[in-house]
């Protein structure tokens, strides 16, 4: 288990920093004047030229990346210079919003698929299991941007039963959780569908393994059976699912900040964009690559630590 | 009459939702492809008059805040959005497909060099990765096809390197080879064949995704150039003018929702008569 | 005096693509209070079928056109869910055929022999006991520990013992063994037989041992029931149908066993010739496409002919030579 998760970590690191440095250097070496991408087109010719001169612009390109991780390393992500605020400050700030959204989408999401995949197991064949199924790649298919339009729409517009703005007063968590419900609904609902149909379809493979006979040859209550003994082994598949789908949930998280006109990673990457404000991009992007990975990684090491098997083997 | 009902096409339509979904697609084909014929409006021009119309029998879906017809510029929007998912899928395809075999048939550590650079690719959320790249280069049609193909093509790698691994050292192969058939002959003649089906399985179910990304770069203004008639761009009108004039947000989704689930339902179809070994996996 | 178990008649067709299977054919067998009484026949035979039935776990394609199921006098055909579901575990238990995958994967040892327990006095604390305790009756060692070891923790042997201990901590009326000793070598075997003695005299249940094995048989049964294609051709005692086998089928048997009853054999020995199609079985004797002595006679039913006391071969020309 030890040399299974050190061996997970370094693969995880080194994915965020050849994908990190691929990216800058496509940055970099892109035609046109890296000040500009950098700094901004507001900066003048003298910062240009401090500018250019302090981070080594002139060096090859691999000293260059080399000295961009050693800022990193230091906690220096350069400077937002809209705000004029350090980027590190600006992305630790939008990452808790982006966060609890989608943790709370995987939360309600998981739940209710995991649910209705075991039941829809469990009563295979049954009008009922029919329906999930449909709705299921229904969910499955329909962009979550315009889940949350729609959603905006009728419930925030229409029917004014939540908020259309923001993410809530900080330090009220009831407004807080009323303001996350709408995008986290709209981010979760493919993922209904994903668990769901995942559930299904390894909770029938456990259905018919002969540990749920023997179990019912010991006379164990149906529910036991089902939503213990098999339902157990059938989670694992999911576990792992979910976790490299964070990087699909933080795509649709940026169309629900934008939409909800939340903070969040999202939303800081959308205006620095259009500001081309390049060192709050690249921060953010780390920081989506790092969350990402790290969370497929504990996805692994939750499916590990659950499935003894594995836990041995490794 | 018998013999159909065994094809491919005749198996299919014996599924009701894989009619509705036949159905769907191909009236989102047709009306692509004849949108200039169907169209009532012109999709681009402006009418100030009739800004934010309601739906009439002369605007079928109301106006925008430029006075453009939505169902004409949703029409045209179709045919941007179909043109974007075919290239895409088949660039990325295409690609996957050559690092696919190469992985399942060059050495370790190749394979091993390929995985890790398809785990990295994963990585990079499609999205944010598409803003990223949209401050570095021209926004069109071109920047939407490159994020697409970026994030997409690790996945058909992924699934051609495993379908040939297996291929490569079954029996037959073996066979093949030890009475020294051609390395050529073994790729064209047995692995393409057998690595096709869930290729082509998977690159059904990958259109409808490449759709909702289109739209949802559009959406963000970093999609189709400015006045361009496309799906998300549309979207975003609607939302920006969300409280006054609901139809245009309402009209905007309305295809996007039908293209995405009639090829979702397509793409399940066709796995399920292609491949019933594949439907535990997803 | 009720039988332990009593099986009239049992019939069980499974649907499929080509029909009705019908993978079980009018079979009675008789268990007695505290004897052992096997099953022997070649795979496919029906076995596993058999003890589905017992315990009305079939899967959903069976049906059961007729027959009955006695438990202790209580019919088990019959039964609610409910009291199906009290019989099962702690009236009659049974040990799976395969120890790899009969238990959960995922679930420590103690945990699956716990909630076998959970209608069973006593908290959590005295139900590891009695499972620890159960574990060193059957010859684990450090048992204690093992409560919470994994199944894949454990070599085969040692899983077949956890699954004869959770068989044996239920202290059933009925224990039915599917082939217990299968996966095990040869002194493994041994050691287990003995302990299915042990077993039974302790908690004096009977045994329906199901094997393919008829040295085991042999070795551990009062009575025998043969098996072939669904059908039971001949029972008896033991050392009656061993030594003096009146079904052309059970005399194969023994003659192609090498070892004759000694030595173990891997598999089962071949007789020429392949099962009849279990869709649409030959009418009359069911082992008239294999059999020697196959007369024109032999497409009707053949009757049950009386060998010695309580000993029977379904065959028109039953006996040693035949007649
Ligand atoms: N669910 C099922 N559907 C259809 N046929 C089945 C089913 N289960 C078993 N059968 C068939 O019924 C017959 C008896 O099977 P069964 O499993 O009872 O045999 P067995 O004697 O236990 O064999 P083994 O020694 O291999 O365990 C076989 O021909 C088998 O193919
Ligand atoms: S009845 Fe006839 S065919 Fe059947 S076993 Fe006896 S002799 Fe053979
Ligand atoms: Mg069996």
């Amino acid at each position: 288990m030890l040399r299974y998760t050190f061996q997970r970590i370094v693969l995880a690191l080194a994915i965020v920093f050849f994908a990190i440095s691929a990216l800058y250097t496509v940055m970099i070496t892109l035609p046109g004047d890296p000040t500009t991408v950098l700094l901004g087109p507001r900066a003048t010719a003298e910062i240009r030229a401090d500018f250019r001169e302090r981070m080594g612009l002139d060096n090859p390109v691999y000293v260059q990346i080399a000295q961009f991780w050693g800022r990193i390393l230091t906690g220096d992500m350069g400077t937002d210079f809209n705000r004029n605020r350090p980027v590190a400050e600006a992305v630790l700030n939008a990452l808790p919003h982006t966060m609890a959204l989608v943790f709370g989408a995987i939360f309600w999401s998981a739940t209710l698929g995991i649910l209705l995949g075991a039941f829809s197991a469990d009563n295979r064949g049954s009008w009922l299991d029919r329906i999930s199924g449909v709705l299921s790649v229904a969910f499955i298919a329909a962009p979550s941007f315009v889940v949350a339009l729609y959603s905006l729409l009728v419930f925030s517009v229409w029917l004014r039963w939540f908020p259309t703005i923001g993410a809530g007063e900080p330090g009220d968590i009831m407004s807080r959780l009323y303001h996350l419900a709408l995008p986290s609904f709209a981010i979760g609902l493919a993922w209904v569908g994903y668990v769901a149909r995942i559930v299904r379809a390894s909770m029938l493979e456990a259905l018919g393994e002969n540990y749920i006979r023997t179990a019912r040859a010991f006379g164990l209550p149906r529910r036991t059976v089902i939503y213990n003994y098999a339902l157990r082994v059938a989670i694992l598949p999911a576990v792992q699912v979910l976790g490299v789908g964070i990087g699909g949930m933080l795509s649709s998280a940026v169309f629900a900040e934008i939409v909800f006109s939340r903070p969040g990673l999202g939303s800081l990457i959308y205006d620095s964009v259009s500001g081309r404000n390049y060192p709050v991009v690249m921060g953010s992007m780390l920081v989506a690559i790092g969350f990402f990975v790290t969370c497929a990684l504990i996805a692994d090491l939750i499916n590990a630590a659950l499935d003894p098997r594995h836990r041995s083997k490794a | 009459m018998n013999a159909f009902r065994h094809t491919l096409l005749g198996r299919l339509l014996a599924d009701p939702l894989a009619v509705f979904a036949l159905a769907i697609v191909t009236l989102l084909v047709v009306s692509a492809i004849f949108a200039d014929v169907i169209a009532p409006h012109d999709p681009t021009a402006m009418n100030l008059v009739d800004r934010f119309a309601t739906p009439s029998t002369t605007y079928w879906m109301g106006t925008d805040n430029l006075g453009r017809d939505t169902f004409s510029r949703l029409l045209q929007g179709g045919r941007i959005a179909l043109y974007v998912a075919l290239t895409a899928v088949t660039i990325s395809g295409l690609i996957g497909l050559i690092l696919g075999m190469l992985a399942g048939f060059g050495p370790r550590w190749l394979d091993n060099a390929l995985l890790f650079f398809f785990d990295t690719l994963r990585a990079y959320p499609t999205i944010i990765l598409a803003l990223a790249l949209a401050a570095l280069m021209p926004r069109g049609l071109g920047t939407v096809i490159i994020v697409v193909v970026i994030t997409s093509f690790a996945e058909y790698g992924r699934v051609v390197r495993t379908q040939t691994l297996s291929l490569k050292n079954s029996e037959f192969i073996l066979a093949e080879r030890a009475m020294g058939a051609s390395f050529a002959r073994i790729v064209f003649h047995h692995i393409l064949p057998n690595v096709l089906g869930p290729f082509f399985i998977l690159a059904a179910m990958n259109l409808p995704v490449v759709i909702t990304i289109e739209a949802g770069m559009s959406f963000l203004g970093i999609g189709v150039p400015p006045g361009t008639p496309s799906w998300g761009a549309t979207l975003k009108d609607g939302f920006d003018y969300i409280r006054t004039t609901p139809w245009i947000l309402l009209s905007g989704g309305l295809p996007l929702i039908l293209a995405t689930v009639g090829f979702t339902f397509l793409g399940e179809a066709l796995r399920d008569q292609l491949d019933p070994r594949l439907r535990k996996t997803r | 005096m009720t039988a332990a178990l009593q099986i009239d008649d049992l019939t069980v067709h499974y649907a499929t693509r080509e029909g009705a299977l019908q993978a079980l054919r009018d079979v009675s067998i008789t268990v007695p209070e505290g004897k052992i009484v096997g099953v022997v026949g070649e795979s496919g035979c029906g076995k596993s079928t058999l003890i589905n039935a017992l315990l009305q776990l079939l899967p959903e394609n069976a049906t059961l056109p007729a027959g009955r199921i006695t438990l202790e006098g209580e019919d088990v055909t019959h039964a609610s869910t409910r009291r199906l579901r009290q019989m099962r575990g702690q009236e009659m238990s049974v040990i799976f055929q395969d120890p790899m995958t009969s238990l959960n994967p995922v679930l420590s040892i103690g945990r699956q022999m716990r909630d076998i327990q959970y209608r069973q006095p006593g908290n959590r604390t005295e139900k590891d006991r009695r499972s620890a305790n159960m574990l060193g009756r059957v010859g684990i060692p450090d048992p204690v520990g093992k409560l919470s070891a994994y199944p894949h923790e454990l070599s085969g042997g040692m899983r077949q013992r956890v699954a004869i201990a959770m068989a044996a901590l239920m202290r059933p009326r009925v224990l039915i063994a599917d082939e217990p000793t299968t996966a095990l070598d040869a002194t493994l075997e041994v050691q287990i037989i003995e302990l299915l003695k042990e077993i039974q005299r302790e908690i004096g249940c009977a045994i329906l041992f199901i094997s393919h094995h008829l040295g085991v048989i042999a070795e551990l049964c009062d009575r025998v029931v043969v098996m072939y294609a669904g059908v039971a051709v001949e029972e008896g005692p033991v050392e009656d149908v061993f030594l003096r086998p009146g079904h052309p089928y059970t005399i194969k048997l023994i003659e192609c066993d090498p070892g004759r009853l000694k030595v173990r054999v891997a598999d089962l020995p071949s007789i020429p010739g392949s099962l009849p199609d279990l869709t649409d079985p030959p009418a009359g004797c069911i082992f008239q496409d294999r059999c020697e002595r196959a007369t024109e006679i032999c497409a009707t039913p053949p009757p049950r002919a009386p060998q010695r006391p309580g000993h029977w071969a379904a065959c028109h020309h039953s006996g040693p030579e035949g007649s």
